[in-house]
């Protein structure tokens, strides 16, 4: 994989392992697999993990996206650009389905994960956000203790069968995050009261506490100082040879600093899609060229 | 009438006021309003107000307490004949001249004799008197309207800071308001005091507090058959937290499910529906649950243990048999059920301002963790929601424990210690209730043991909210 020559500095120096760096999080992969049977099998990196074909959405008689395809490559960062209110976190959000919370939300096309439909009535919303974890614009952490936070989807999941495998879950996860050094001696202390940062990468620990195929994150560092931001473009950076990344970014900055491939939405509709670094340096539309030279948005 | 119409031409002197503030102001600026240091209006507002404002109060101060001057005025000189009569006849005389004085009806007393020259010369005095004090207040205020006005029209200038001014008044007049609520829990508090220590030096405290016999009916004159009375409060504190505790079985989970129920599950159309009626339920007088407690709810439970009882009678349990056919209408389990019933809009609309308090983002978190509906208002919500739940909940014991009507017409006026809640009990606000109305005298320990019985009522519930509010800060502290 080709280096976006735009890349953030911190994330040059990473070695990138191929093999699964925690065993015990991966020997508790969930079964949620058999819920949605898995079409291709086996998954390699280059393959696409979530494939939309015309995907229309309606918040009552507004339409907030207008066919939308795209495809969304596996182990690696897609970035969703865009002006606000480009239907860009409307369309992250019809990929597991939160749009279900909204009553006047209707979604129509199909959006496929490892070619089977989200949308299809035999998928059960609450098994599939099990396999989609989502990272929200502002920290969310539950007022629960750091470990409780990080123990609510194994919890809810039964993924541990005992109190030593959940320990286990909860210590890799917060250690992927790049969490662990900094509250392994206060993890039964508040979430809410850690720094802002520290709340997204916690948040990020208990999204991949599931251990999820695909993990959503809206505006991750939006709320975020520059440093708390580099540190979790670090690990995003990081979490792309396990997981398949999807990031709606205000900041083309960072969309270019960690993503491989970027998509373009203007006014409901996906104007561009490709690589991010043909995106940054040879847009094809004149849209995607004026939003990334600043002319507007 | 005198009042008010001066009331009136003083609202008018103070338009004028206004009038002439703003006219002096626009004339020193020259038409060129922005090199006021204010508002037109504003200059206007203060001649308004220093022309107005202190001339009214006085006014007022003249009509609430002119007729106390008059009266010691009046009083100050007594004729002979008039200082031989008993106190009360003094008494007697002087209401009849300020009410002959003023046209109206005297009592039926005859006056002859020196007394009746004395009447006579008084009620040309009190008339006299009346027109005095009634023309110096009226000048007295003219006087200060005419001052204050003068004071400020000179100061008008393009320098003068008027809106900070008024803003001061406007201030002065909110502080004014919330020292005036202050000022008025400070003296019924004050009072309470006072009177509870008059009780509590007739009965010791502590025989107060932890005597277990209530019987308040003591002799008021000597040939009086009555007990010597004890003023052991415990079993009407026993009763008061049977009924309590009875009430939020009932009103805690109903109030706090349905408010999950409202919050988290009904569509809009039904919680538009289901909260009016719950508001409804919150408006209904308490005095309607009373008899709605004694007429209905009463009957009901007594007729169903009766059945119970006969069906059980002669068997293995006789003794609980027999016990259950003679339960009554009045119990501590009709007051407390029909108290909880009262209680549940309380605590549902409370429980359900705090639970649509909690972000919507740890909602959208959970769910986007895979947690179902009950998982996240069980592990995320209700968590979060806590602390204020808690505290509804307190507030709703210290309503439990103050509420009156329904208790005094469901619960009885037996003074027993008891668990049972099948048993007639008393709470303490009943027997505030019965100690306090009718005729009575305020200096037997029996009315005055009511004073007592307020204080340590309200002891507890201010200790229950204060616990309330520290259960809120801890867990903000944690959680925020």
């Amino acid at each position: 994989m080709t280096r976006n020559p735009l890349a953030f500095p911190l994330s040059k120096g990473h070695a990138m392992p191929t093999e699964n760096r925690d065993d015990t999080l991966a020997a508790h992969a969930p079964s949620m697999a058999s819920a949605i049977p898995a079409g291709h099998g086996h998954v390699t990196t280059g393959e696409f993990k979530i494939r939309a074909r015309d995907v229309n959405v309606f918040y009552g008689d507004k339409q907030a996206l207008f066919d939308v395809n795209l495809d969304v490559p596996a182990k690696s960062v897609t970035a969703f650009i865009g002006p606000s209110g480009c239907g860009k976190s409307t369309f992250l959000r019809c990929i597991n389905r939160m749009n279900d919370t909204i009553p006047s939300a209707k979604v129509h096309g199909s959006i496929e994960i490892d070619g089977n439909d989200v949308n299809a009535k035999s998928v059960d919303p609450v098994v599939l956000r099990s396999r989609v974890g989502m990272v929200f614009q502002k920290p969310n952490p539950f007022p629960k203790t750091i470990f409780e936070n990080v123990a609510y989807g194994p919890k809810i999941h039964g993924l541990a069968t005992g109190k030593a495998e959940l320990e286990a879950i909860v210590e890799a996860s917060l250690k992927k995050a790049g969490l662990w050094n900094e509250v392994a001696d206060r993890l039964h202390q508040a979430g809410t009261g850690l720094s802002g940062g520290q709340q997204q990468r916690l948040v990020i620990a208990r999204a991949i506490a599931v251990s999820p195929e695909v993990i959503l994150m809206d505006e991750p560092c939006s709320a975020l100082d520059p440093i708390a931001t580099a540190k979790i473009e670090e690990l995003i950076d990081e979490l792309r040879n396990q997981f398949c990344i999807v990031i709606v970014t205000h900041s083309m900055a960072q969309a270019a600093r960690v993503s491989q491939k970027t998509a373009f939405f203007h006014l409901g509709k996906l104007v561009e899609s490709g690589p991010t670094e043909e995106m940054f340096t040879n847009p094809r539309d004149t849209r995607t060229q004026d939003y990334i030279t600043g002319r507007f948005g | 009438m005198l009042t008010w119409l001066s009331l009136l031409f003083l609202a008018l002197f103070s338009g004028a006021a206004f009038m002439a503030g703003r006219g002096r102001a626009l004339k020193a600026a020259g038409g060129a309003t922005a090199r006021l240091h204010s508002l037109p209006n504003y200059y206007g507002a203060y001649a308004a107000l220093w022309a107005g404002a202190p001339a009214a109060l006085l006014l007022l101060l003249g009509a609430m307490f002119g007729g106390r001057v008059e009266d010691a005025v009046l009083q100050a000189q007594r004729p002979a004949a008039v200082s031989a009569l008993t106190p009360d006849r003094q008494n007697v005389f002087f209401s009849d001249v300020q009410a002959i004085a003023s046209g109206q009806a005297a009592s039926e007393v005859a006056y002859d004799g020196p007394l009746r020259a004395a009447f006579d010369a008084k009620v040309v005095e009190a008339r006299n008197i009346e027109g005095i004090v009634r023309y110096s207040i009226l000048g007295l205020a003219g006087l200060v309207a005419l001052g204050g006005f003068l004071l400020v029209i000179p100061r008008v200038n393009t320098e003068f800071r008027a809106r900070n001014r008024v803003e001061g008044w406007i201030a002065g007049v909110l502080i004014a308001c919330s020292v005036a609520a202050v000022l008025t829990t400070l003296g019924i508090v004050l009072s309470l005091i006072y009177e509870s220590w008059r009780f509590f030096e007739t009965v010791p405290i502590l025989g107060f507090l932890f005597g277990t016999e209530w019987a308040p009916q003591i002799a008021m004159r000597a040939d009086q058959v009555a007990s010597s009375g004890a003023f052991g409060a415990v079993p009407l504190f026993a009763g008061t937290f049977l009924v309590m505790m009875i009430a939020m079985l009932v009103a805690a989970p109903i109030g706090l499910y349905s408010a999950i129920y409202l919050s988290e599950y009904a569509n809009r159309g039904l919680r538009s529906t289901i909260k009016p009626l719950l508001e409804i339920l919150a408006g209904v007088p308490t005095v309607v649950y009373g008899f709605f407690a004694a007429l209905t709810v009463g009957p009901l439970f007594r007729a169903f243990f009766n059945g119970i009882g006969e069906q059980m009678a002669g068997g293995p349990l006789d003794g609980i048999a027999q016990y259950l056919m003679q339960v009554q209408n009045q119990m501590a389990l009709v007051a407390g059920v029909v108290m909880g019933i009262m209680l549940i809009p309380f605590v549902s609309s409370l429980s359900d301002d705090i639970i649509n308090a909690v972000p919507q983002s740890l909602r959208d978190g959970s769910y986007a963790m895979g947690a179902t509906k009950s998982e996240t208002v069980k592990k995320v919500v209700l968590p979060a929601a806590l602390p204020g739940i808690m505290a509804a909940m307190l507030l709703a014991v210290s309503r439990a424990v103050g509420e009156t009507m329904i208790v005094t017409m469901a619960a009885g006026l037996q003074a027993k210690l008891t668990a049972n809640p099948l048993d007639t009990v008393t709470t303490v606000t009943v027997q505030i209730v019965t100690l306090l109305t009718g005729d009575q005298e305020f200096d037997s320990p029996k009315t005055l043991s009511a004073f007592g019985l307020g204080l340590t009522l309200f002891v507890v519930t201010l200790g229950l909210n204060i616990i309330a509010l520290r259960i809120v800060q801890k867990y903000r502290e944690q959680y925020d």
